[in-house]
This record gives structure tokens, C-alpha cells and sequence, in this order.
């Protein structure tokens, strides 16, 4: 097995200790920073998202896996500091929207997405529209991930894209949505610009949004 | 505690009651409001809730305290408050009931992830054990645990009311899986009937997650593994969004007659949960 596989490996069964110790092994062999990512990191946690997809992992796998992942990713963020190579997928604002205190599903989604390379700027639980576009500026994000657990408080989900909207900034950012009573459906009336169903279909629509 | 199950069973399947947040929802409650201060603010309106399910023929109702342990609490500012709510929260209850129905008290999840270590097992034992002991200082007749999806979680809070002395009736959420047979941690009905029955649950069942068509065969499997009675409250089928509103596909007759399948399923203990209404309770009163 290449380091890199074992790395992979490791990621998948959640060990943390493991990980952490391959990287500084990875490090010493003069492997680079920024090929740590597509080599390990990502595929480890594409393989998660399809064990969970498939019913395989539930999401205590999929939380300790994705811890395993930041092991790996927390020595390595300070190291790809101004490497051009290494810029993230892109910059998520996420959060869970206003009225709304249930984070799970928010906070599952954005240690998936930091593990597949974005940058998060997690605002946490009962966010307002105001502080959403405010991130959306201080950061120059070009996603805003938002959750509802409610159906009487995805509605305001609504009031933050006409935010963004009033604020200049909807032509700037993708819009994606999610969390139990939210549909395909719903997320197109609302005008936003995609649905994820479970956690690792919001890493699919996250990449696909952020190429487009 | 025996003679409580065995004066409810003598006339089983026993009628439990349905929604309150919806209710409470009708009756002004805002979305972001911590449901559970309602008993605090306003004890009127939660007590008109309750009395609907008694009027509709709830022989157990339970109380609004699912939300009331102080981690839950927390988010809303609320945790120092959490031994008064809890107390109102059976005091309305029981005046709602006297005469008519037994209280079961309600204790839900923590809303952290214990395996992520978001919040420690001590704290989490702690604020259930606090909460339990509110609602048995209160006069509740059990305490029902509902709408747990980690067994480790579970049995904690099922260790915290058993200590009161209560009976405890245990209830995970299966909604997950590729048959909706598991729990969203993972969980099968046969483990949740394990750990539930280990930490001293005197009746197991399922709560919320899915329809009552789904929960027959929930309720089958568990009915293999345990010979403890068995707590059932499915939702009122799926919810759809239509115009922005949420509402449910089934009606107060469809759930009563796949209701029935649940008994036969065996099933003693029946309700129903998110989407279900006092409509829905009389309409299985008539056909249980």
C-alpha cells in the first residue's frame, strides 16, 4: 500500500492518530503540502460520502472519519498559506438560518466540505440574513450553504437570498439549501441554486456550483 | 409501577395522544420560541392542548417538556429554568388529566452528539437526571423518552429516569437506511431493543422518523426480541410541502387503519406524532 492509500485508509476508518502520523511522515519524504489533498484527503472523504450514500456509514462514521480528515488537514492549512496551488474549492458561508437551532445536519455538512478542500465560514445556528451577507462580504465568499431543520423557519431561507439579492452580492455567490423538510422543489421556488439531499450530495452540488 | 401497566393493559392497545407543537403553533406559538418556557408564559394555552387529547380520548397524555433538559434549554437562555418548566410542565398535564388519563412525562434528546464529544456524557447524565427528577417531584405517572437516535444517549437518559423509581417507556427515531429501519446514528430495532431493555426501560418502542405503514414492520421486529410492552407513535404518513405549508399524506382514517395493523403487529401503547392531531386520536378511539 502507498503512503498515500494508507493515508486514505485510515481517513475511512477514523483514526486520527493515524493520520496525523502519515502526514508528518508524508511531510518528511518531501511530498507537498498541496498534493496531500487530492492524493488522500479528498478521496477518502469521496469514498465516505458513498459508504453513507449507500447506507454503509451512518453518521457517526461519517463524523469520526471526517475528524480523522482534519487531523490531517489542520497540519496543513498553516503550511499552504500563500501557496497558489493550494487555494481552496472555494469559500463557504454556512450556517442554519434564523429562528433555527438544530446544527447537526449543518455541522456534519461543513466538516464534509472542509475535507474536500473548501474553505469554512461557519456562522453557526439562528443566523440573520444581515450577518449572513455581512460574512458573505468580510470574506469574499462565493457559497452560502444554509440549513433548516423547520418548516416554519425554512421560509426565511427566502429572506436571505432577497438579502444577498438587495445587497448586490447575488451574482457573486451560489446559493445552496438543505435539511429535513427542504426539497428540490422548495429550494427552486425560493430562487436558490441548489439542493443537497444528505451530506455528501451537498460536496457534489458545493463542487459543481463552485465550477460553474 | 406493575399495577400502573398491568390497570393500563387490562384494556389494551391504550390510547396515547398526538402533536402538541403543532397545537401549540395554532395557538401562537412563533417559530424560534422555546416551546417548553410555554409552560412557564403560558400555561393556559399548553393546558388547552393537553385537554384536547383527554377530550379526544387519550388515556395517557404526555407533557410539553420534550425539549426541557437544560443542555437543550441552553440555546434558549433558559437552562437555570429548567426544574420549574419541567415542573409546570406536569402540573399542567395533570390538571388537564385528573379523573380521565395518566401523565407520562416527556424527555427528549440533548440536541449534541455525545461520539463527537460536542457535549460529555457526565453533562448530558446530569441534565437528564435533573430533568427526571422535576417531573417525578411533580406527580408525573412515568417518563417517556422519545425520539432518541443514539443508544448511548438513550441509555442515559433511560438510566436517569429510572432512577426516579417511575416506570419508563423507551423510544428511538428509525428513519434512516435503505429500509428506514434504522435509527440516524445507525441503530437497529433489535440493538435499540437491547440497550433500551439493559438501562432499565419497562416499555420500548419507536416515535416519529416515518409513517405508521413503515412502523409495522418496526414494530414485528421488535415484538421478536422483547417480551417488554411496546410504545408506538408514527407520524401522520410524509410530509409535503404545498404553497410553503407543510402538510401530511395521511388522514385521520388512513392512520387509524394502518393504526390497527400496528396492534395486531402487537403493539399495546399507541399514538401518533409530528401530523397528528386530536382529530386523528378520536378517530382511533372510535376504531381501536
Amino acid at each position: 500500500m502507498s503512503l498515500f492509500e494508507e493515508m486514505q485508509q485510515a481517513i475511512i476508518d477514523g483514526k486520527a492518530p493515524v493520520v496525523k502520523e502519515l502526514t508528518q511522515k508524508a511531510l518528511s519524504e518531501g511530498i507537498k503540502p498541496a498534493d496531500i489533498f487530492p492524493k488522500a484527503i479528498v478521496p477518502a472523504m469521496d469514498e465516505v460520502g458513498r459508504r453513507m450514500r449507500d447506507c454503509e456509514f451512518f453518521i457517526p462514521e461519517v463524523l469520526i472519519a471526517a475528524r480523522a480528515a482534519r487531523a490531517a488537514t489542520d497540519i496543513l492549512r498553516p503550511l499552504l498559506v500563500g501557496d497558489a496551488a493550494a487555494r481552496p474549492a472555494g469559500t463557504v458561508v454556512c450556517c442554519t438560518v434564523k429562528g433555527d437551532l438544530h446544527d447537526i445536519g449543518k455541522n456534519i455538512v461543513a466538516m464534509m466540505l472542509e475535507s474536500a478542500g473548501f474553505r469554512i465560514i461557519d456562522l453557526g445556528a439562528d443566523v440573520s440574513a444581515e450577518k449572513i451577507v455581512d460574512a458573505v462580504r468580510a470574506h469574499d465568499a462565493n457559497l452560502v450553504a444554509m440549513s433548516a431543520l423547520l418548516t416554519t423557519t425554512m421560509v426565511n431561507m427566502k429572506s436571505v437570498i432577497e438579502a444577498l439579492a438587495a445587497a448586490g452580492l447575488r451574482e457573486k455567490v451560489k446559493v445552496m439549501v438543505g435539511g429535513a423538510p427542504v426539497t428540490e422543489s422548495w429550494a427552486r421556488s425560493i430562487g436558490a441554486d441548489g439542493y443537497g439531499k444528505d451530506a455528501p450530495a451537498a460536496v457534489d452540488l458545493a463542487r459543481s456550483l463552485a465550477a460553474a | 409501577m406493575k399495577r400502573l401497566f398491568e390497570e393500563l393493559l387490562a384494556a389494551a392497545p391504550v390510547l396515547t395522544d398526538g402533536a402538541w407543537g403543532t397545537e401549540m403553533q395554532a395557538r401562537g406559538l412563533q417559530a424560534g420560541d422555546c416551546p417548553d418556557e410555554w409552560n412557564l408564559s403560558h400555561p393556559e394555552r399548553v393546558e388547552q392542548v393537553a385537554r384536547a387529547y383527554v377530550e379526544a380520548g387519550s388515556r395517557i397524555i404526555l407533557t410539553n417538556t420534550f425539549g426541557a433538559n437544560r443542555i437543550m434549554l441552553a440555546r434558549h437562555n433558559l437552562a437555570g429554568k429548567a426544574q420549574g418548566i419541567n415542573r409546570a410542565g406536569v402540573e399542567i398535564s395533570r390538571r388537564a388529566a385528573v379523573g380521565c388519563a395518566r401523565v407520562f412525562a416527556s424527555m427528549g434528546p440533548c440536541g449534541k452528539l455525545l461520539f463527537a464529544e460536542e457535549v460529555s456524557a457526565e453533562e448530558v447524565s446530569q441534565a437528564f437526571e435533573e430533568q427526571a427528577r422535576a417531573l417525578a417531584d411533580a406527580g408525573a405517572d412515568a417518563i417517556v423518552i422519545e425520539t432518541m437516535s443514539d443508544p448511548a444517549e438513550a441509555k442515559l437518559a433511560v438510566a436517569a429516569a429510572a432512577a426516579t423509581g417511575l416506570p419508563v417507556v423507551a423510544c428511538m427515531t428509525f428513519d434512516s437506511g435503505r429500509e428506514h429501519d434504522r435509527t440516524m446514528m445507525g441503530t437497529t430495532p433489535e440493538e435499540a431493543a437491547g440497550v433500551l431493555t439493559a438501562a432499565g426501560a419497562d416499555v420500548v418502542g419507536a416515535n416519529c422518523g416515518q409513517g405508521a405503514e413503515g412502523y409495522i414492520a418496526i414494530c414485528k421486529r421488535l415484538r421478536a426480541v422483547t417480551d417488554l410492552p411496546l410504545w408506538m407513535k408514527p407520524n401522520a404518513g410524509l410530509p409535503e410541502l404545498l404553497d410553503g405549508r407543510l402538510h401530511y399524506s395521511e388522514t385521520p382514517q388512513s392512520f387509524a387503519s394502518q393504526a390497527k395493523a400496528l396492534v395486531a403487529a402487537g403493539a399495546s401503547f399507541i399514538g401518533g406524532c409530528c401530523g397528528t392531531s386530536p382529530e386523528f386520536i378520536r378517530e382511533l378511539a372510535a376504531c381501536l
